[in-house]
């Protein structure tokens, strides 16, 4: 069972590593980069919790092998925050509409929600439901997240002006 | 740090990323077997995890080139519509062929998936595995596509009422690769209406029950074509074959498909799960049944 030597870049830093090829993505990134924003909720591919972006589109890393990674650029919720760490637009924005109970689905639903308004600073209710369609809550906080996602919004839209 | 060691889930595997087809039917050969593709990964992942699958081998066929993409090309009875087997979804449902030439699928896809899964997950993945609640599948046998199938041994063409055997089985053996699914795109100066409705338990999670519907018209109103099939409501998804042979070739009366309904049940045998028990999905795919055709209908008749 040979080992793979994989380059990428994870929140705009490069990457190389020589992994098992079982390993799957949501692993590499917490258990070797150490970036454990990144939540392991169902492990598989049902609730979200792992969602990243690989070239700027959100997937789930627990579908994913880490193997699969190599040559790719990878944004995790910690790629989000500003240059000096503290929380960027979303993040700021979930904090101050208060759209988290436990934070277990934070990380999922803050990558949904970039991926949604780097395109459409302006989504309609319908278009923000859709795009964190695919992230459960099961403390069932979801009208706040949208609340948070709207706030960020026209956050981003005053910004724009 | 993290635990790494124990954070395997997967059985151990020897990892092929394969960059031509070629590659790949020489490793499922060699494999005999005990060797797996992954596309997507949106349903091979879980399974590797679980350890409900233990392959040897996984071979990778994301980064083949000749495998991806969607076109329109010209076959024996007209055009169809050629989708590579590991075409996102995502594409799929954002593709200009797909939107304009295949009506009854591009309404099926919007009800594929989160953009998450939609972002990995593939055309041929979705077809290779074959659940029986999936749009893809059953659109295809709706439509009467057929997938094309490669081993060492050569390519071979299966039409979609051939290629569902069973829940998760299909008539692809294990030494070879689904190349691509070929859609026929609708004849010119026929009337085409198509619908597709699901219940589910949340949109984008699998259909508990899905009903596809397919009417052509002629000049005169009488129906050349009726296709019903019913996903979710047994192993496979199933053509409604005796209800289409009733209405076809006639003046159809939406009271007509009414009264047709039990045909419909009589044709399916569900199984009841934590999602919903056989009656229930019985009962639902008749609903869903009849709203299809009756959309179906008057949508031919606009046409």
């Amino acid at each position: 069972m040979r080992k793979h030597q994989i380059e990428l870049q994870i929140n705009g830093k490069a990457i190389a590593r020589e992994i098992e090829p079982r390993l799957s993505l949501t692993d590499f990134l917490r258990g070797e980069q150490g970036l454990s924003g990144t939540h392991i909720g169902c492990e598989h591919g049902v609730c979200g919790a792992c969602s990243i972006l690989l070239d700027g589109v959100p997937i789930r890393s627990c579908l994913m092998l880490a193997v699969q990674a190599d040559g790719h650029a990878l944004t995790t919720v910690e790629g989000l925050t500003q240059d000096d760490g503290s929380p960027g637009l979303l993040q700021a924005a979930f904090q101050d509409a208060h759209g988290m109970q436990c934070g277990y689905c934070t990380p999922g639903m803050i990558i949904s929600a970039q991926a949604l308004l780097v395109d459409n600073d302006d989504p309609s209710l319908e278009q923000i439901k859709d795009a964190i369609g695919g992230n459960i809550c099961r403390c069932t906080g979801y009208v706040q997240v949208i609340e948070s996602i709207q706030l960020a919004a026209s956050r981003m839209r005053e910004a724009h002006l | 740090m993290v635990r790494t060691d124990g954070s395997m889930k997967a059985a151990k595997f020897d990892y092929i990323q394969a960059a031509t087809v070629d590659e790949v039917v020489d490793a499922l050969a060699k494999g005999d077997g005990e060797a797996i593709v992954i596309a997507g990964g949106q349903t091979l992942m879980p399974m590797l995890s679980m350890r409900l699958a233990r392959p040897e081998t996984v071979i990778d066929i994301n980064r083949i080139a000749e495998l991806s993409g969607i076109e329109v090309a010209s076959a024996a009875n007209g055009d169809e519509v050629v989708i590579k087997a590991c075409t996102r979804q995502a594409a799929a449902l954002a593709s200009d062929i797909i939107q304009t030439q295949l009506p009854l699928l591009a309404k099926a896809i919007a009800y594929v998936g989160h953009q998450q899964t939609r972002n990995r997950g593939t055309v041929g993945g979705s077809l290779s595995h074959a659940d029986p609640a999936s749009e893809i599948p059953l659109t295809a046998l709706t439509m009467d596509a057929y997938v094309r199938l490669r081993s060492v041994a050569g390519t071979r063409d299966v039409a979609m009422v051939d290629y569902f055997l069973g829940p998760m089985m299909t008539a692809r053996a294990d030494n070879e690769i689904l190349l691509s699914v070929h859609f026929p795109t609708a004849q010119t100066g026929v009337r085409t209406g198509t619908a597709f409705h699901e219940v589910s338990e949340l949109r984008g999670d699998f259909a508990v029950v899905a009903a596809a519907a397919v009417i052509e018209l002629d000049g005169a109103g009488t129906s050349t074509k009726v296709a019903l099939g019913i996903g979710g409501a047994d192993g496979v998804p199933k053509r409604i074959t005796e209800l289409e042979e009733k209405l076809r070739g006639g003046r159809i009366d939406p009271g007509g498909i009414h009264a047709a309904l039990g045909e419909i049940a009589d044709a399916l045998s569900p199984g009841g799960d934590q999602h919903a028990g056989a009656a229930y999905r019985r009962r639902v795919a008749a609903v869903l049944g009849e709203r299809a055709l009756l959309e179906a209908l008057a949508e031919a008749e606009r046409a």
